[in-house]
């Protein structure tokens, strides 16, 4: 086990180095951040010595050494708008994007897991087949579109939910949240249904597949025979066999809720990390835009880590360490 | 409800990235600290100076500028204004060192300041210099006992901003919401709001979404596409008008290889076409003004002959668009040498002005009609302007606002020379030495009569020789909610107090 998280952190430090050299290099090529934020009125003295205070006079590659030394010591730099370390900007619009991906998570498996068991109990009959379909609707619909439909008819039509922002915040554990009251899951509500919208159908489907699967296996052929009711067949032999394909999935799904949580950030104005990585493109404030990327790497592969630690613990089968 | 009537939420386009008035020199900030602070001098919502903390200014001979300071000003901790903290105030942008969009072009040209007494303030210039009075407008007064020790986190939390302004620091929950009370011992006209909430919507939907939901009383920078359903809703009024930022091409003066200009083979020309004023008039002549603000801007903006707005010093009345001739622009292709035109690439940004990208698409189509094969490739403004200032193309598509129209010309068709720091937004290295003779006179016309007159004159010469060529000033546009009235600000600026229940 050592092994594993020893050989997984070695693993991640060489991922982060390499996405950190292509996303300066992605950063560096789009365009000049001197030619956006120094002021209309400046001359060229001003603009050389703006340019030589960020370190942006050096080349690329010089500057990217830099940046290495630095963030060996912990530290992403300095963002070029905000006047602050990068990576406590980062920080501090995290807990945002985690309790909106967690949220949507929760919808997602609150309403997919039951529904995809429904299914796959009954692949044939109609409501099966409408289930099925509302998936399929749920993958192709585009997010940005679900969103503003979401606001256009519970905000703006029935004028029951707030149109985005983020409700008030109480620390939790250091971390404001805004799940501790009423008028926070009202500003949740709706872009965590948005962001859900995708992974519910993935786990509706994950789950009806593998009910299907679990069905035709033969402890459940045996449990029939010996006269179990289906009730018990279902929650206690089907259930757990199928949790752990669920678990798998929902816990790698959790990193891609929060990298896409960029575009419902933007659609609901959430102040999360996916919409200061927005805005900071905007203005090529690059120091934010690496050290987003780079923490939401960390984050990715620490997820990761988790997942295989607890499939691990669920499945006694599995043996890390032995596989390539 | 009385108790909400007091209260205004407005949408904001733009993310405030800071909250010390000092940092960084952008739009969205400079809108902010305006509610806090003040500065020396004011702007009115036409663009004309005004006092500000300032009660009066003279120039007390060509290089020393005497302000008098309006007395019995509080800070927001109830201490008074002094000289001493207009002292501190414009000596604070040159010491901030990472700031990233310095503020320092404004105090620049301050070699000396002195405090005559409390209430009297003199700066001394190297050389004679006009503006000072307009460029002071720039830069907000803070108190020297709040802000001489402040770091990034004071100003976040509020600790150091301690300003004279309208409103006091309410709250600022990053990237999403603002707070600011009403300040009762404000000096002037007191604002209408004891609340004002800017929320940050930088999406345009999102922002039009929370304005349609009731969730804001009014909207900044309404998505062009839904002007017009806007208009027609009862619930709502709008407040538009023709805004300082004006739009116009650059062209490549200099260079005789040029990039984006072949023959009709694609062969490279033997000499750059655009260095002749005759294809810069023909080109000019081939743009159907009217038919370019009319239908692919929607109305929201007029054409133009200068290139700062009406009633901004410097715009020369005189100047009127030029008409639409394309017969004219052929005879004076044929003339320069180009019967049968010549192949062109048009640059600009698509996401920065009004409908920019279609701008550049009907240009295209209008100079193809003269005989100039016209191509169009835009960007977005991030790509868009690092490219463009290293002079990467032919014709390129800018905006521009400002107040004074010597200020402009000495970014856009000034010589460039990093030792007088002009030209440094002049893309097509225009160089004159007539229009530098005249912007030098006017920027050292201490006498605002004789600086607008000369000023005025730098630009005609300046537009006769087609050192840029004019298109239109762009309209800027509030959505409000009925029941409240906003007088719409040149600079395009959202202030809360020039709000008002109706």
């Amino acid at each position: 086990m050592i092994n594993l998280i020893l050989r997984r952190l070695l693993q991640s430090a060489v991922v982060l180095l390499v996405m950190s050299l292509l996303v300066f290099i992605a950063v560096y090529a789009i365009g000049d951040p001197i030619a956006l934020l120094v002021d209309p009125q400046a001359d060229q003295r001003d603009i050389a010595r703006v340019r030589a205070s960020l370190g942006l006079d050096a080349p690329w590659w010089a500057q990217y050494g830099h940046f290495l030394a630095a963030a060996g010591r912990g530290d992403l730099g300095q963002t070029f708008t905000h006047g602050e370390p990068a990576i406590r900007l980062v920080l501090a619009r995290m807990p945002a994007t985690l309790e909106l991906a967690s949220a949507a998570l929760l919808i997602a498996l609150v309403a997919g897991v039951p529904l995809g068991l429904w299914a796959g109990l009954r692949p044939n009959s109609l409501s099966a087949r409408l289930v099925n379909g509302l998936a399929l609707l749920g993958f192709s619909l585009p997010t940005f579109w679900v969103g503003m439909m979401l606001i256009m008819l519970f905000a703006v039509g029935l004028g029951w939910l707030p149109t985005g922002g983020r409700g008030p915040t109480e620390p939790v554990f250091g971390m404001p949240l805004s799940i501790t009251g009423i008028e926070g899951w009202r500003h949740l509500l709706l872009p965590a249904v948005t962001l859900a919208l995708f992974k519910w159908s993935l786990l509706l489907r994950l789950t009806a597949g593998a009910t299907r699967e679990a069905m035709r296996q033969d402890y459940v052929r045996f449990a029939r025979a010996r006269g179990l009711f289906p009730a018990r067949i279902v929650g206690v032999h089907v259930l757990k066999n199928i949790l752990i394909p669920i678990v798998t999935v929902s816990g790698l799904e959790f990193g891609s809720l929060i990298a896409f949580a960029v575009v419902t950030e933007t659609v609901f104005a959430w102040p999360g990390m996916g919409k200061l990585l927005i805005d900071a493109i905007a203005v090529l404030d690059r120091p934010v835009v690496v050290a987003y990327l780079l923490i939401t790497v960390a984050l990715f592969v620490a997820i990761n880590l988790v997942v295989d630690l607890l499939y691990a613990l669920l499945d006694p089968r599995v043996r890390l360490g032995s596989a390539a | 409800m009385p108790s909400h009537a007091a209260d205004l939420r407005i949408g904001l386009a733009a993310d405030v990235s800071s909250l010390d008035p000092h940092f960084v020199n952008i739009a969205p900030n400079i809108a902010l600290s305006s509610h806090l602070f003040e500065a020396l001098t004011s702007v009115d919502a036409n663009g004309k100076l005004q006092p500000g903390l300032a009660v009066s200014w003279k120039a007390i001979d060509p290089t020393t500028w005497e302000f008098k300071l309006r007395r019995g000003v509080k800070f927001h901790d109830g201490s008074e204004l002094t000289a001493d903290d207009v002292l501190f105030s414009l000596d604070r942008p040159a010491t901030l060192t990472n700031s990233p969009g310095p503020f320092t072009s404004y105090t620049k040209p301050i070699v000396a300041k002195e405090a005559v007494d409390r209430y009297t303030v003199r700066l001394k210039t190297a050389t004679p210099y006009g503006p000072l009075p307009l460029d002071l407008n720039s830069i907000f007064i803070v108190s020297k006992k709040a802000v001489q020790n402040a770091s990034a986190d004071d100003f976040n939390s509020g600790k150091a901003i301690v300003g004279t302004g309208p409103f006091k620091f309410g709250g600022f929950k990053r990237g999403e919401a603002i707070e600011l009370v009403k300040n009762p011992q404000y000096w002037g006209e007191k604002p209408a709001w004891d609340k004002v909430t800017f929320r940050i919507l930088t999406s345009d939907a999102p922002r039009l979404a929370a304005l349609l939901a009731g969730d804001v009383d009014a909207i900044e920078n309404i998505p062009t596409a839904d002007i017009a359903r806007l208009k027609a809703n009862p619930k709502f009024t709008l407040a538009q008008r023709a805004s300082w930022r004006t739009l116009f091409w650059h062209l490549d003066q200099v260079r005789d290889i040029t990039p984006d200009v072949t023959d009709k083979a694609g062969k490279p020309l033997a000499k750059n076409p655009l260095k002749d004023v005759r294809v810069r008039q023909a080109l000019s002549k081939a743009i159907n003004r009217e038919a370019l603000t009319e239908r692919t801007l929607e109305g929201l903006a007029t054409p133009a002959a200068n290139i700062v707005s009406p009633g901004i010093l410097g715009h020369a009345e005189k100047l009127k668009p030029e008409a639409y001739d394309p017969e004219g622009a052929k005879k004076l292709l044929a003339a320069a040498g180009y019967p049968d035109g010549f192949r062109l690439t048009l640059h600009g940004p698509n996401n920065r002005y009004i409908n920019d990208e279609q701008v550049v698409q009907t240009v295209a189509q209008l100079l193809t009609r003269v005989g100039i094969d016209a191509k169009v490739e835009t960007l977005p403004l991030s790509a868009y302007f690092g490219k463009a200032r290293a002079g990467e193309y032919s014709v390129a598509l800018l905006g521009w606002g400002s107040l004074a129209g010597d200020f402009a010309l000495r970014s856009l068709v000034g010589t460039v020379n990093p030792d007088t720091g002009w030209g440094s937004w002049n893309w097509g290295k225009y160089s004159n030495a007539k229009v530098d003779q005249l912007v030098a006179a006017s920027l050292a016309a201490t006498e605002p009569a004789q600086r607008e007159k000369l000023a005025e004159e730098a630009a005609t010469v300046g537009l006769k020789d087609y050192a840029v060529i004019p298109l239109y000033h762009q309209y800027a546009s509030w959505a409000v909610k009925k029941g409240i009235r906003y007088t719409p600000r040149i600079d395009e600026f959202t202030f809360a107090w020039q709000f008002r229940p109706e």
